[in-house]
């Protein structure tokens, strides 16, 4: 039996530690694993974990990302329940094998720090990398800071392991700001995370000697199509699990979390819909302009994949303009977020202004005053009636001001 | 909200610093934030570590900061680093060195109108004294806890006992000394 581990009612814990100690307590079978910065304390810790007795579990070296991700992909098919970490280039080396393990139905779930993709290298973050995955059929989670790493990634193994789920997941935290910033962080003690996980409950395990089963059979046009479109539903159909596992989560250690997360949305006028850290420092400049009387308010998808579109329409249909924040450069299209955003909104009776800013690539910081000065821009959109600003534009970018596309609404 | 800034080397122990005061913060029930700025540099390479404290959760998460108290832990960053960068007229300076207060400040133009609010405390020597190495982290602390009022000297060594607590009990009696020098000897 593995040994437990004493945790203080309040630990200071970087995102990092914070997601290792989450695949302790969830007492993985096996991580197969190629570090990579800033990810790689994750599973430095878990290997240390490991070696000092602390999982029963197994710490495969591989050579490479897309062996991380196959070694993963083959343990779990086996039975065992599996993680691993990545971020940036290893992220992009797993993809091939992430499209195999959703469409293998296999409940790996992966850690990704998110980091800029090379090139120019960088080690610091954006989210070019967690954007690189939203086709591929995981669901993906995404933590704001150091608790919710811990928090979400424990969630991660109860809503993919689900009989009603069965899909990878990733939990999502941003390099260095998330990853390597120490905070205050309440983590269960191991049996309360463990029982809130439950058991790994195998499902045609491969292991399993009296039912021979196949994975990753060849399908071609006959079969193909089926098995896509039902993995897809069961990606839409997560949604009730997700809610499900926040419920209880919440039910157990008081903290709330939700597919469409809001703050001061009650009577927001003018909003920022953003992922990752941005969340908590626009939280902050809207609490603040609150005092000068603007009335801002945030709104962050918890779940990039599967992306709420409901929850966002409801979020946002009430206020006069919003602009949504895309830390991956989209390279010559308008932001992700501003996409589906929009087309959430398009099928809404007041559709409200919605406009684009990129920002913060490859680790550019992200202020208290930048976001003060997108909300009040946004403020200057509402009380004109239309976009007074191109509506693609760069936050924090040197030189040339850079902007695509005006509005054809009200002029 | 009180913010510090700390300028270092990379492993000089800053990191360890900020994440070390955190850790004794969070024990009495404040808010904390831990973080650096280093990305893929090397060892020796310039570079900041920040900490925030506060009474509720901490939810700016901008590198920039105002901060309350800048702590230098390298002799030479005192004259290569911007040390004065985003200041407010109540910034505290303490800065490791082996120069008096007023041999620095007359080499330093940027602190000439500070001088009520700098402090020096050679922790290179005192970390070479006690703990045998140049690890000036643990007595930065010591003198950050003399000028700041922060906690009294045996709260603070209690808390970094437990925080020191997977070390050799050699390695944490002597970052006692070493803190405990600092405080006396800072000025």
């Amino acid at each position: 039996m593995a040994e437990k581990m004493e945790l203080n009612e309040i630990e200071v814990w970087d995102g990092n530690y914070a997601a290792s100690q989450a695949l302790r307590q969830a007492q993985v079978d096996v991580v197969a694993a190629y570090p990579i910065t800033p990810s790689t304390p994750i599973v430095e810790s878990y290997g240390a974990y490991v070696a000092n007795g602390y999982v029963d579990g197994e710490f495969v070296m591989v050579e490479s990302e897309h062996a991380a991700m196959s070694g993963c992909v083959g343990a779990a098919a086996a039975g065992g329940r599996v993680a691993t970490a990545t971020s940036s280039q290893g992220f992009m080396l797993m993809i091939e094998v992430l499209y195999q393990a959703s469409g293998m139905r296999l409940p790996i779930v992966l850690t990704v720090v998110n980091r800029a993709v090379a090139s120019p290298l960088n080690v610091r973050g954006d989210h070019g990398d967690m954007y690189a995955g939203r086709d591929s059929g995981w669901v993906q989670i995404d933590a704001f800071n150091a608790q919710e790493a811990y928090d979400l990634t424990l969630c991660a193994f109860k809503i993919g392991e689900d009989m009603d789920v069965r899909l990878p997941v990733m939990v999502h935290q941003d390099g260095f700001v998330t990853s390597h910033t120490a905070q205050n962080v309440k983590p269960l003690q191991d049996d309360v995370a463990y029982n809130f996980i439950g058991k790994y409950q195998p499902y045609e395990e491969m292991l399993d000697f009296t039912k021979a089963v196949t994975y990753g059979a060849q399908t071609e046009e006959d079969w193909h199509y089926e098995h896509k479109a039902k993995q897809h539903k069961a990606l839409m159909d997560s949604r009730d699990v997700i809610d499900r596992v926040f419920a209880e989560y919440k039910e157990l250690t008081g903290r709330e979390y939700n597919r469409v997360e809001k703050y001061f949305m009650d009577d927001a006028e003018v909003a920022i819909v953003a992922l990752g850290s941005a969340v908590e420092t626009a939280r902050y400049a809207a609490e603040e302009l609150r005092k000068e009387g603007i009335k801002a308010g945030v709104v962050a998808p918890r779940c990039f994949r599967p992306f709420a579109f409901d929850g966002i329409r409801e979020a946002l249909e009430n206020v006069k303009a919003v602009s949504t924040l895309d830390r991956s450069c989209p390279m010559g299209a308008m932001g992700t977020l501003f996409n589906e955003v929009s087309a959430a909104l398009y099928t809404t009776e007041k559709r409200p202004l919605v406009s684009n800013y990129i920002y913060g690539l490859g680790g550019r910081d992200f202020s208290v005053a930048e976001a003060k000065r997108i909300f009040k821009e946004q403020k200057a959109h509402a009380d004109a009636g239309h976009l007074t600003t191109p509506i693609q534009q760069f936050s924090g970018l040197r030189g040339p001001k850079l902007g695509f596309f005006e509005t054809k609404r009200g002029n | 909200m009180i913010e510090i800034r700390w300028h270092s080397r990379a492993g000089q122990g800053a990191v360890t610093g900020a994440k070390g005061l955190g850790d004794v913060v969070s024990r009495t029930g404040k808010e904390v934030q831990a973080f650096a700025l280093y990305g893929s540099a090397k060892r020796g390479a310039a570079m900041n570590a920040y900490n925030r404290i506060d009474d509720k959760p901490i939810i700016n998460h901008e590198t920039g900061m105002e901060p309350d108290y800048v702590l230098v832990i390298d002799p030479a960053l005192a004259f290569t680093d911007n040390i004065t960068a985003n200041d407010k007229p109540t910034t505290k300076y303490i800065i490791t060195t082996n120069l008096t207060k007023d041999e620095l400040i007359s080499q330093i133009p940027a602190l000439q109108d500070k001088k009520d609010r700098v402090f020096v405390v050679d922790a290179i020597q005192i970390s070479l004294d006690t703990i045998g190495r140049s690890m000036p982290n643990t007595p930065m602390l010591g003198a950050l806890m003399k000028v700041s009022g922060m906690y009294d000297l045996d709260f603070f060594l209690e808390s970094m006992k437990r925080v020191l607590a997977k070390f050799p009990q050699k390695i944490i009696d002597a970052n006692m000394a070493a803190m405990t020098r600092a405080y006396n000897e800072v000025k």
